[in-house]
Order: structure tokens, then sequence, then C-alpha cells
């Protein structure tokens, strides 16, 4: 047993500040752990979300020591016990109480993308795909919508530009429907709003993203070369002038 | 004085309690049906239980091995439940599962794929051939991010992070409402209705060694039996055999079945691969026997017998514990579990890539060159709200339940695989029964709410707050699960069960004084002595019912009562709320139909020849 000292916000909207606990931490504890003995023997009220405890479910996410990071996959042996560790609410999002915000923004952007417009299965019922042709999909669909991307991404964080821009996370939901083998609706204008132009590239979502997923280059790069692709190719705009399609 | 007018009152057809897949798939088909629909869950949407699902979702699909069918997967069911499952149900699942899972792509799930581009399938525990379907080893994920992408553009309305506290009924007892609590603001909320499904998912947080997450303290179970809905095979707890032990902060967390359908074994301390000792009568002729065939299977997998090592979860968790008690145990006082010396290690991170990452970030092991270290944890409850097969409507009018939470298709024992096929084919059939029921419902049922109960409904819940001193929840709930760890645990005996419903009942008088400071926003202590009460109806029926039966079969496991008893395996236990507390009963279970029975109990040659069936 190690006693380490934590910085943990507390307080909502209106008003709040840092405050000291100290506690005792075992081997193999994670964050998470900590903050749930300080809840249970020093601050019964404090609140923190959290469900699945093995960075599958995307609940526990909190900034420690200024890093976006999921509480249950941050082990305590990566600090020392004379550093003291800070323990903060995601900033991009409204703070609700202590260490949870309000991500309610995140599901409202979820409902603007249009969901899967699937093709016709084959004769017998089913639908064929490679492994191949699901591999890139598979990668996006691996996210646990923890929202830390967004939370790093400076365009909602710095700039709160958010009736503008989706942010990485939908970016690559997009990306993952552009690039899904039974869709069949042409996602370019869709893209286009959701502000893919906002983004540049700086790669801060997919330093944080706990599920090494490759948002940057693999969706959003490519979405924006889609759009390019579309609107600003100018053989395709010598076209339209031409045809008027 | 409370006046219940100034609580927030909304109307929706149907209530759908929980976000999992099954609360997910009902809320859909509700919606599909017409039904004007609310979801409401404990947490925010997407992170219910069902995405710590791992291995797969059974069907028949046949795309692997094209031998199979429904009637062989019903087959697996019945035998796998020890013959307690609900013939019926049995029969709607194994039919319906290939449609609910084909359906998910059109919604854009991406299942890995065979050569041919099908839905690939894999081996699990139980079933006879390759049946689940699945996304590498995060299966849930896929199911329920799919449910929730389709669902959110159906019409529900969501409401998340809201507790439902009290299920309201009418003059008749038919449901007519939910109280809720909105946790975020700590505000009250009535939901007026005419129908309720529920679909809350089990009760592991009654015991300290859980795959299960805050979330799972037996709400349905105790909101159900509040109003007069009866409990069904509750005895019956998965242990799940291979959860994390170390570090112990996360000793409980799953292992998937995964791992040893794709070839990983079980090795005691001593190296031995100690499953072949322990390969029950029934399952003899279709495991085999040597290490040799046991090796043979992982490249051909239709000319050998499975490995001992995928008998049902109930046989091999009961034998790692054996190993353990023997002294045979590892390190950290559990098994090995090793895939590293049986697959190369691109294989092992492209097919458990969620596996691989846990044990790296949490437990330091890289499970691509040694070995993990498991045991049994508390993963399931095969047992829950009693049904009608067909309607999934409970003895409460107006009142369904599906999934984890509702009784009928494990039986004794669940297969892994059927819990993810059972969310979509009862998530789905709850609903097709809670719109039968809203349309043809009686004009005589008057929703008109009663203030009084509200009321008294709403000033238990703020006394926790308002308290001057108590107990702490925390504390209390530390307690009831080492009860529960203690006494009902994967091996029991009628003196251990009888001090469980005693201590519990000694604890009630902590519950009843449980005091939670601060304010009601957001405030988790009150959250935690909110769900002491669902935790101690739950543990009390777990208690009483294991102590009424009076044998060993499936997961439940009596120390004083070894082996399967015929007479047994006639009746289902039934748990209900009496005038002076909670019944307990059995009841005899109705003759099979013929056609059903025949297949169940036919051979797996005379299945495939066409000889039954």
């Amino acid at each position: 047993m190690t006693e380490f000292t934590f910085r943990i916000w507390r307080g909502n909207a209106e008003d709040g500040e840092f405050v000291t606990y100290k506690q005792e931490v075992s081997e193999g504890m994670v964050v998470l752990d900590a903050i749930h003995r300080i809840q249970a023997e020093q601050a019964n009220d404090m609140a923190v979300r959290w469900n699945c405890k093995a960075g599958k479910c995307g609940s526990c996410s909190v900034e420690i020591n200024g890093k976006p990071k999921l509480a249950c996959m941050t082990r305590m042996n990566t600090y020392s016990a004379e550093e003291t560790i800070t323990v903060q609410p995601m900033k991009a999002f409204p703070l609700l109480k202590d260490l949870v915000t309000d991500v309610s923004w995140n599901y409202e952007q979820n409902k603007r993308i249009k969901p899967l417009q699937p093709k016709e299965r084959d004769a017998d019922g089913n639908h064929r795909m490679t492994q191949a042709d699901v591999d890139r999909n598979q990668e996006f669909r691996k996210c646990i919508e923890c929202f830390l991307c967004q939370d790093a991404c400076h365009i909602l964080r710095d700039h709160n530009l958010k009736n503008d821009f989706v942010g990485p996370r939908f970016l690559h939901r997009l990306a993952d429907l552009a690039m899904h083998p039974l869709d069949t609706d042409n996602r370019a204008a869709e893209i286009l709003e959701a502000g893919s132009g906002y983004c540049n590239i700086t790669r801060c979502c997919t330093e944080v993203c706990p599920e090494h997923i490759n948002i940057t280059d693999n969706a959003i790069i490519p979405l924006k070369e889609r759009v390019v692709d579309e609107y600003y190719d100018p053989l395709l705009w010598l076209k339209r002038k031409l045809t008027g399609k | 004085m409370l006046d219940v007018s100034e609580i927030k009152t909304v109307e929706h057809d149907v209530v759908v309690i929980g976000a999992g897949g099954a609360g997910l798939r009902a809320s859909i088909e509700c919606s599909a049906q017409g039904l004007n629909t609310a979801v409401v869950c404990k947490s925010l949407l997407g992170k219910a239980h069902t995405v710590m699902a791992e291995g797969g979702m059974a069907a028949a699909l046949g795309n692997v091995d094209d031998r199979d069918n429904w009637k062989i997967h019903f087959r697996d069911t019945m035998r796998g439940s020890k013959f307690l499952a609900t013939w019926r149900m049995a029969e709607l699942h194994a039919k319906n599962a290939p449609e609910r899972v084909r359906e998910l792509e059109d919604w854009g799930a991406v299942f890995d794929r065979t050569k041919d581009g099908l839905i690939n399938q894999r081996n699990f525990g139980g079933h006879r051939y390759p049946r689940l379907a699945h996304v590498g080893d995060r299966t849930g994920l896929e199911l329920i991010r799919t449910l929730q992408d389709h669902g959110i553009h159906q019409g529900m309305e969501v409401y998340m992070e809201c507790k439902a506290l009290n299920l309201l009924v009418d003059d008749n007892g038919a449901v007519c409402g939910v109280l809720c609590l909105w946790r975020e603001q700590g505000r009250f909320m009535i939901i007026k209705c005419k129908a309720i499904i529920m679909a809350t998912g089990g009760g592991g947080k009654c015991w300290q060694v859980t795959s299960n997450s805050w979330e799972y303290t037996g709400d349905g179970i105790a909101l159900a039996y509040d109003v007069g809905a009866e409990i069904m095979d509750i005895e019956f707890t998965q242990f799940h055999p291979t959860g994390m032990i170390w570090p112990p902060s996360v000793r409980g967390t799953l292992v998937t079945e995964g791992v040893r359908g794709e070839g990983g074994i079980l090795l005691n301390s001593e190296g031995e691969r100690f499953m072949f000792n322990y390969i029950p009568e029934r399952f003899a002729s279709e495991t085999a026997d040597t290490i040799e065939e046991a090796d043979a299977w992982l490249k051909d997998d239709k000319n050998n017998r499975r490995p001992p090592e995928l008998l049902t979860r109930d046989v091999v968790a009961r034998s790692i514990l054996a190993e353990v008690k023997a002294g045979r145990g590892s390190p950290r006082g559990g098994a090995f579990l090793d895939i590293a010396n049986r697959r190369d290690a691109d294989f092992i991170k492209r097919k458990l890539p969620s596996m691989y990452h846990q044990f790296k970030e949490l437990a330091e092991v890289d499970i691509t060159t040694d070995a993990m270290q498991v045991g049994p944890t508390l993963h399931y409850f095969m047992g829950g709200i009693r049904v009608d097969e067909n309607s999934q409507e409970t003895k409460t009018p107006g009142l369904f339940a599906c999934g984890e939470c509702a009784a009928g298709l494990h039986g004794a024992n669940r297969l892994g695989g059927n819990s993810l096929s059972d969310l979509l084919v009862f998530g789905h059939l709850a609903a097709v029964g809670a719109a039968d029921y809203v349309k043809n419902r009686r004009e005589d049922r008057d929703p008109t709410l009663n203030n009084e109960t509200i009321a008294s409904h709403v000033r238990s819940a703020t006394g926790i707050l308002n308290r001057e001193t108590g107990t702490n929840p925390y504390l209390v709930h530390e307690q009831l699960q080492a009860i529960m760890q203690e006494n009902a645990g994967i091996v029991r005996t009628g003196e251990q069960l009888e001090s469980a419903i005693s201590e519990l009942a000694a604890l009630q008088n902590d519950v009843d004084q449980v005091k939670a400071p601060g304010a009601c926003q957001l405030n988790a202590g009150w959250h935690e002595a909110l769900d002491l009460h669902p935790m101690m109806i739950t543990s009390e029926a777990v208690s009483r019912a294991a102590l009424m039966r009076e044998e060993s079969r499936g997961a439940h496991t009596r120390l004083d009562f070894e082996g399967e008893d015929e007479q047994w395996g006639q009746v289902n236990i039934v748990v209900s709320k009496g005038a002076t507390g909670m019944e307990v009963r059995k009841v005899t279970r109705p003759e099979p139909p013929a056609d059903l029975a025949a297949i169940a109990n036919a051979s797996i040659e005379e299945l495939e020849s066409g000889a039954v069936g």
C-alpha cells in the first residue's frame, strides 16, 4: 500500500474547486479504483461515470494530469507517489457535477447522420462481403464512444464550433458509412455539411483514442478527399456547368 | 407536503426499461408496431452490459457447417439447460435467431466473414457446430452500436441516466406507469403508459466477484416482484469459468469463452490438461477423450470430437474450483488459460484483439507469449421474471420481460452465445406481445395514477437524503456481497443458504437506515442506496430458491445433494410476493410437445439423417 495525493474537481457549473484527497493505493489499481475508494470512504456523493471497468464501454472519460484518458485503463503505477494526480472533467463539454459532463451534444450529432441505406440482399437472403472489404469498417466500429477524441479536438475544445463541426467521432462514423460495402448513398454532401473542412489534421484525436483507431489518416483524410473529388474537381465542375447537373 | 402534480409527467404507449441488446431490440420493434415508445436507461445510451459480450451470437445459419439447423440448435439448448428450459421458448429462439442476426446487417453490422463472403461462425461450448456470428471478440459492442445507430432513427424517446424506481399499477393490477429518478438532476419523473417491457439484465452486483458492472442490481426482478409478477429459476446463477483473477481491482472481469473456442486450453499448476478428468457421462460420446483427438479437432473440427475445455460453463467452472481446492491452482488461485502455445501471435491479435488489449493494459500480461490466470466469476442469471412462452407477458397485466431479466430459455444453464441471440429474438417477441396487448387492451383500464402511492415512493427515496444519521450505503452493499459470495457461490449447502437468508434478514435494518449525504444532483451515494432494495430482493430470492432445490443441476450445485434428481427435473421453482413476505413454491412442468421432445432426445445421427424431426 502506498499513499497517493489526488486533486479532484468538485462542484457543478456554477461553483467548484479542486479538493485534495489522500488515498492508499495497492498493486494493480487503476485511477478509477482510487476514485472509487475515495468515493466510498471520503466523499460518498462524488459523481463519476463508469460501467465496464475494462475499457470497453467508454464511460469513465476524464482528464488526468491534463490528458484525456479512460480512468479505468490508467494504471496507478504509471505515476509516482511523489507527484499529485489531478483529475478533472472533460473540458469540451458542459460540466454537470464533479467529474461528469453533459455529453448529450454528441448524441444529437449522431442523429444528424443518415443511417445505412443498404442494398438488396442476394436471392438466398444473405449479404456477401469479403473480409478485406470490411477490415476498414471494423477499425472504425471498434469505437467505444468515450468522446475523448471530441474532448481533445481543438475545434470543439477551444473554438467551440459545435454547430458547424460534428467532431472526429462522427466523421469516422460517416467514414464507416461512406466505405460500407452495403451502403448505397452518396454521402459527399453529408460529409461537407458535417464540417469536414474544419479539421486541420493536427492528429490530436488519433493520439488520445484508447482503441487506437487511426481517425485522421484512415477516416478524416479520405473523407476530405471525397469532398474534393465531388465538389472541387475542375473537370466535374465543367461537366456540371455544361450539363446543368 | 409533497405535491405529486409538480412532478414532471410524460405519456407514452409503452416504456422499455433498459437499453442493452434486449431493450433496444424491443424498442425498435415497438416503434415498428406504431407504438409511441420510451426507453429508460440507468447509464448513457450504448453503455449497457451488452457491450461486454465478446464471443458472439448463436444462430444456426449453417454458413460454416451446413449440417447445422434449428433443430440441432434447439437440441443443444435443451441439453445445455439440463432439460429445464421452457420447450416452446427454446424452439422460438432456435427458429428465429438466423433472421434476427441477418437483419442486423441491413442495419449496418459488420460481422467477420467466411471465404465465401458470408457471416463467419465460431465454435463455442455446448454448441455442436460452429454457430456464433461474431466480430473478433467484441461482438456485443457491434450489436449494441448497430441497434443504437438504427434505433435512434425510429422515433423512440430515450431517457438516459434515468432509474426506474417503482412500477405503478391501476385498481385491476395492470401496469399504468413508471416512477423514475433522473440521476443527472436528482428530479423525479412519472411516465404514464399502457404497457411496460422489462429489459434490465441480471443482478451480478450481489456478489463480490462478478463480470457485471454497477448497473446490474436486479432492478427488473425486484420491480416486477413488487407489483405481483413471478420470478422463476432464480437459483440458477451462472459462474463463467474464466474471469480475470489479478489484479484485485479487475477480479471477475470476463475472459471470453472465445479463447477456448479458438483453441485455448486449461492447465493446472502441474501443467496437466485437467478437463479430461471432468467429462460428464451425458457429453462423453461427443467429447474428445485424448489430447491427440482434442488437438486434431483444432485443424479438423468435422471429423474429430470437441476438446473438453468446451464443455458447458457449469462443468468447466466447477472443474477449475475443484483443481484449486485440490491444491493444483495457479499462483493467483485459479487455472492457467493458454493460447500462446496454441496459436501464433498474429492469429491471437486478430481473433482476440480485446483480450490481448485487456491483459496487456490491466494485468501487464502478453497473452501471445504467456498463459492467463483465470477463475470463475458470477456472470449471468438464467432465471428471472416468469413470462408466458408466446407473448412474453408476466403475471402482471401489461408487464412484459425479455433478455437476461426474463426466465425460460436457459433453464439450469445457458450456453455461451445464446444470450445475444436471446436478446434479439425475445426483445423482438416481447415488443410484438406488448403491441398486441396495447391494441386489444380493455377500454375500462383507465391509467389513473394513484398520487398517494407515488408520494409514498418519493418519500421513501428522499428519506435517504434527509435522514440525520444512518448507515453508509457502500459498506452495506459490501456486506450484502460478502453474504452472497460466502453462502450462495458456485457450490452451496443447505446450511450456507439458511445463513444467507438469516444474514440478509439481519442486514435489512441497515438497509432501512441507509443515509446518503449531499444534495440530490448526481449523488453517487444516493444511487448506491437506491440500488440496495432490488439487490436485497434478488439475493433473498436466489437464496430461498437455491435452498428449496435439493439436487445439483446445471449451474446450481448443492454439496449436500449431489447429482441430478429426476423428481426435480419435473419442476421449476417460482418465487412471488406473499402477504407476509417472500413465497417459494414448486411448479410442475407441463408435458413437452411430442415433436420437440423427440428432437431433444434424438441422437445427432438420427437428426442428421432425418430419421427424427
